[in-house]
């Protein structure tokens, strides 16, 4: 105890913690399995380093700026697919249901003539009703998660083929759709962003301090709260002055700055799904359901509801990352949301942090998982590594990451602090 | 004590199909009391308790709760009435924090966002009432406390809500035993802040240790409700293992029992 000086929050002694005793704690919790993120941000500074060091241009704001366009589709499935995993079920067809989905809005824009303005809506429409059905075959029928979407994987793949008429390619011509995944936002607007999402952290952070405090209950050190909203602001002021540099290899022809479009939406998803699970009931049952079933059961919490609704939400999530993926290629084919794509996002999350056991993550941890994935494809791939290798390489941090996640779990039951 | 008591039962009858698990039960539950519900494994307890919060619905019999007749078909309906049942099992996740736990599916919210600061400033005014000091802080994960921290949040949650009865199920059975003296000083505390509190307990030590009446269960009968203080260890032993005790408890089966020269009232006993 770094500290003596005691409050009262509503009645119980309590130490107040200072900076040192906050780090100390949190030194304390790491210790004790509850790793959250701290592994995959690591693993992250030291591949860059490491891919940084052996390409320079791995660290050019060109290659910058692909990581968020490459990464997006994952890192939108693995958004949604944190839900599912939080209540110990798995979802195997995000993958394909994103396909789906980019097949609905690629075809009612080209083949029908829509407008993106209502093709998107029925594409997210589209992701929602198919998990409703997932979730309603969970926690309904009483069907393992693993078969039901087993099952939908191949169904979904095989709908993918019969949408696209056997497998032909439908290119994607609506300007606007076309540059949600590709073009970037000015670089006024970039700036005012990145300063109005810093400030508006800023707001959160003190204003919960600030209520915390009114009731005098203990509150987050001060130091801490300025250390938290400083790494961030420096984190989004760099980034953002990086993107905002011309990339472009031949300037003149077509200029190349600012922040790419997906960005925003990435952190509206991020902010969104934060709230979610984090400030409402709604989360906190999904929490508890995962935690412990019976325990939510007798709290009144509608099971039953909540496993559906984690279902929709990654579907709902898997077709954003589908739009994402036409958007970016232009195109859909019978690959979109195949091959490695799932995988990846069951990867970004449980390198991010999320527990394959249920009843521990968060949204942060997609993005976080999500850019770790992106940074090996991406770094591999400019060192001219094989297709093959990356996908060893994958394989081998995905079951590094799982490790970690098994061994925190038992090394928190010893410690009692699961 | 208290005249009236806060929660009664008369001639209560459950069965599962062919099975009857309670027979004309009838129990008492006063104020400020706790009441000791004891008997053999089997005998019927957590049946009861059951229909008491409303899990299983009764065949018959009245449940008269405040002087008024109440009618209780769900966990919801005994939660609306102030009935909480702490379960042997705890029901907490592991994965929440204290306060978290506490309002479990009852939390406080300001429009659709949680309003944590009033909820950890009511689950501290709870412990505080029931003068609670073991905890680090009020954001520490169910997961870090020991069993009898666990037990204490579980007693908490169940009180938080203005309850007037609380229902125990063997709360000191997996704890040590400096976390079981903490335990029952605790459920003694609820009793003298006026709630009806209900332990169910196989051990006699706690029993006798803070409980002001004893009711005996013995294969689904009710054998006797007495005073604490009115009964031996080993006469509530026997009510337990043989349903009476001397001239408490049931009548006896055969009139062999009452050595002969008593008048058997046995319905369809030999006369």
């Amino acid at each position: 105890m770094s500290t003596t000086t005691t409050t009262t929050a509503g009645g119980v002694k309590v130490v107040k913690p200072t900076v040192g005793s906050y780090l100390n704690d949190y030194w304390g919790r790491v210790r004790g399995g509850d790793l959250g993120s701290l592994p995959a941000i690591l693993g992250l500074v030291v591949l860059s380093l490491i891919f940084g060091v052996a390409r320079d241009t791995f660290f050019s704001s060109l290659n910058f700026a692909n990581l968020f366009n490459q990464g997006a589709q994952v890192v939108f499935i693995a958004m949604g697919l944190i839900f599912v995993l939080l209540l110990g079920e798995i979802d195997l067809s995000a993958g394909f249901a994103s396909g789906v989905c980019g097949a609905v809005v690629a075809i009612l824009l080209t083949n029908h003539g829509w407008d993106w303005y209502t093709a998107i809506p029925v594409a997210l429409i589209t992701g929602l009703v198919i998990g409703f059905v997932l979730g309603f075959l969970v926690a309904k029928i009483g069907i393992p998660s693993f078969v039901v979407t087993l099952a939908a994987f191949l169904g979904f793949q095989g709908l993918l083929l019969v949408l696209l008429g056997g497998g032909t390619n439908i290119s994607t011509r609506d300007e606007f759709f076309n540059s949600l995944n590709n073009d970037n936002l000015s670089v006024t607007w970039s700036w005012i962003l990145a300063i109005v999402a810093v400030l508006g952290y800023a707001a959160v952070q003190f204003n919960q301090v600030r209520s915390r405090a009114k009731r005098g209950l203990v509150t987050d050190p001060l130091g801490i709260v300025l250390l938290r909203i400083g790494g961030l602001a420096v984190l989004v002021l760099v980034a953002t002055a990086l993107l905002t540099q011309e990339r472009a290899i031949n300037p003149a022809i077509n200029s190349l700055k600012g922040v790419p479009i997906v960005v925003p939406i990435i952190a509206f998803f991020l902010v969104l799904w934060t709230f979610v699970l984090g400030r409402t009931s709604y989360g906190r049952h999904v929490y508890a359901v995962g935690g412990n079933t019976e325990a939510a059961r007798r709290a009144g919490i509608p099971v039953d509801r909540i496993r559906i609704s984690v279902f929709v939400i990654a579907s709902f999530m898997a077709a954003i990352g589908g739009i994402m993926a036409v958007s970016r290629a232009s195109s859909v084919d019978p690959n979109t949301g195949g091959s490695n794509i799932l995988l990846y996002s069951v990867g970004a999350a449980v390198i991010g942090g999320t527990s394959l056991f249920g009843g521990k993550g968060k949204v942060i941890n997609a993005v976080i998982g999500g850019a770790v994935i992106a940074v090996i494809d991406n770094g591999m791939g400019l060192l001219g590594f094989s297709a093959g290798q990356k996908y060893i390489f994958t394989g081998v941090i995905l079951l590094i990451a799982a490790s970690v996640d098994a061994l925190a779990r038992r090394r928190a039951a010893a410690t009692g602090n699961r | 004590m208290a005249a009236t008591p806060l929660l009664e039962l008369n001639g209560i009858d459950k069965s599962f199909g062919p099975v009857q698990v309670l027979h004309d039960v009838g129990l008492s539950v006063y104020p400020g009391e706790v009441t000791a519900l004891v008997g053999d494994n089997g005998a019927g307890k957590s049946t009861l308790v059951k229909c008491i919060s409303g899990i299983y619905t009764i065949d018959s019999g009245t449940v008269t709760y405040d002087g008024n007749q109440v009618a209780i078909h769900s966990p919801r309906d005994a939660s609306a009435l102030g009935i909480e049942v702490v379960y042997q099992d705890l029901a907490l996740c592991d994965n929440l924090d204290i306060v978290q736990n506490m309002f479990l599916g009852r939390e406080k919210k300001r429009g659709i966002v949680l309003d944590e600061p009033t909820m950890e400033q009511m689950a501290g005014d709870t412990l505080a009432s029931l003068s609670v000091r073991t905890v680090k802080s009020l954001r520490q994960l169910v997961a870090s406390l020991s069993g009898g921290q666990r037990q204490t949040v579980a007693i908490a949650k169940a009180v938080l809500w203005n309850s007037k009865v609380v229902i125990l199920d063997e709360p000191t059975a997996a704890l040590g035993v400096a976390q079981t003296a903490q335990v029952l000083e605790l459920v003694r505390r609820l009793a003298d802040n006026g709630l009806g509190v209900v332990l169910i307990s196989h051990n006699m030590n706690d029993v006798f240790a803070v409980s002001d009446r004893i009711a005996a269960l013995y294969l689904g009968r009710m054998a006797a409700q007495v005073k604490t203080t009115d009964v031996t260890h080993s006469q509530v032993v026997e009510l337990i293992t043989g349903g009476r005790s001397g001239n408490l408890g049931l009548p006896p089966e055969k009139p062999a029992d009452f050595g002969g020269d008593v008048v058997d009232i046995t319905p369809g006993g030999d006369k």
